[in-house]
């Protein structure tokens, strides 16, 4: 019997979704209503550390790989069966946005 | 006596070019269950009605049907608590129908027969297997299911795909690999890791809601995810 690939793409959208449901709204309310906690100044110190790098890349990255799973589902449930090419659209769209948050990061310094 | 009317769906594939409703009104006492209603129909109104069922108190699951849109075991559905209906009874969702109420359960049957449900021993059994109640505890519930499919009825997902292993076959997986006096494991991760096992989940629950024995397959097939997901990325490190 083939083993299914989900393993992988499922722990991306568990993380994604454990984190989001952890610090997505503290995030939300820091960056968007509350800018003196976390203005651009703190942002940017933020980036410029490498611990800080990684924990930024892991909630985008994260963050865009759940977000892209439960879409792809969604339209599964809706009847919309998507193939292959729509599946790796989806995957390939958040590891896109993760490869590209990564190099902007890393370009910060 | 109250009277109720039962609305049910007919289908003879021999004279039947599709399913149709037909109603009858019923009369009904407190204590009588849905079923008792079309035992009712079917002594005194009409005898070409189908329909299973044996033990009528939530054993042999037989009897399992729609009621009013909601997958139910006829036998512990009371009349009393639909009135003033209409009641509404059809086979249950996702199954082919054979005729009226009955459905084909062949396609379960195979599944149920894919998940090993049995235990398998280790080659040399060493005299009785003890177990403490701390390791029956851990599959006691998944082993309370009755195959009545009313979970399969309610799953999305199986509406989708029939392909998908299924909640209740995948629940009795989970409770023979929860056993430890079982050694099959690694022959049952076969069936979970593929793409129709657990994979075909997507954590909807429905299944549990409407299990009637306390059994909560969601969560078996959930815990699964995890064993497939450690079995695929510790694969590597065991030989």
């Amino acid at each position: 019997m083939k083993r299914s690939n989900k393993p992988i793409f499922w722990s991306l959208f568990g993380a994604g979704g454990m984190l989001s449901a952890l610090v997505g709204p503290a995030l939300i309310y820091k960056t968007g209503f509350s800018s003196q906690a976390l203005g651009y100044e703190r942002a940017l110190l933020l980036a410029q550390n490498g611990f800080g790098k990684l924990a930024i890349l892991a909630v985008i990255g994260l963050f865009l790989f759940h977000g892209c799973h439960r879409l792809y589902h969604s339209l599964h449930d809706f009847g919309i069966h998507v193939g292959p090419g729509l599946k790796a659209a989806f995957h390939g769209f958040a590891a896109a946005g993760t490869l590209a948050a990564a190099v902007l990061l890393a370009h910060i310094s | 006596m109250n009277t109720i009317t039962i609305e049910c769906l007919r289908y003879h594939p021999e004279s039947d070019a599709e399913p149709r409703f037909q109603s009858w009104p019923v009369p009904f006492t407190d204590d009588m269950s849905v079923l008792q209603g079309l035992q009712y129909i079917k002594d005194h109104l009409d005898g070409s009605l189908t329909f299973r069922w044996s033990c009528r108190m939530a054993i042999c699951g037989s009897c399992g049907a729609m009621v009013n849109g909601v997958p139910r075991l006829t036998c512990e559905t009371f009349l009393r608590d639909l009135y003033p209906g209409p009641v509404r009874i059809e086979p249950l969702n996702h199954f082919p129908i054979v005729r009226d109420l009955a459905i084909d359960q062949a396609d379960f049957l195979g599944k149920l027969q894919s998940v090993k449900p049995y235990i398998i021993p280790d080659a040399e059994p060493q005299g009785t297997y003890l177990q403490t109640p701390e390791q029956m505890e851990r599959y006691y519930q998944y082993s309370k299911c009755i195959n009545c499919l009313l979970c399969y009825a309610a799953c999305p997902q199986y509406g989708l795909n029939d392909r998908f292993t299924g909640p209740a076959a995948l629940a009795l997986l989970h409770r023979y690999n929860a056993d430890s006096r079982d050694a099959g494991k690694a022959e049952r991760m076969e069936v979970v890791n593929t793409e129709d096992g657990v994979w075909g989940c997507t954590l909807v629950g429905y299944c549990s809601e409407v299990c009637p024995k306390g059994v909560d397959p969601a969560r078996a097939v959930n815990q699964n995810k995890i064993e497939s997901t450690k079995d695929y990325f510790f694969r590597f490190f065991r030989k």
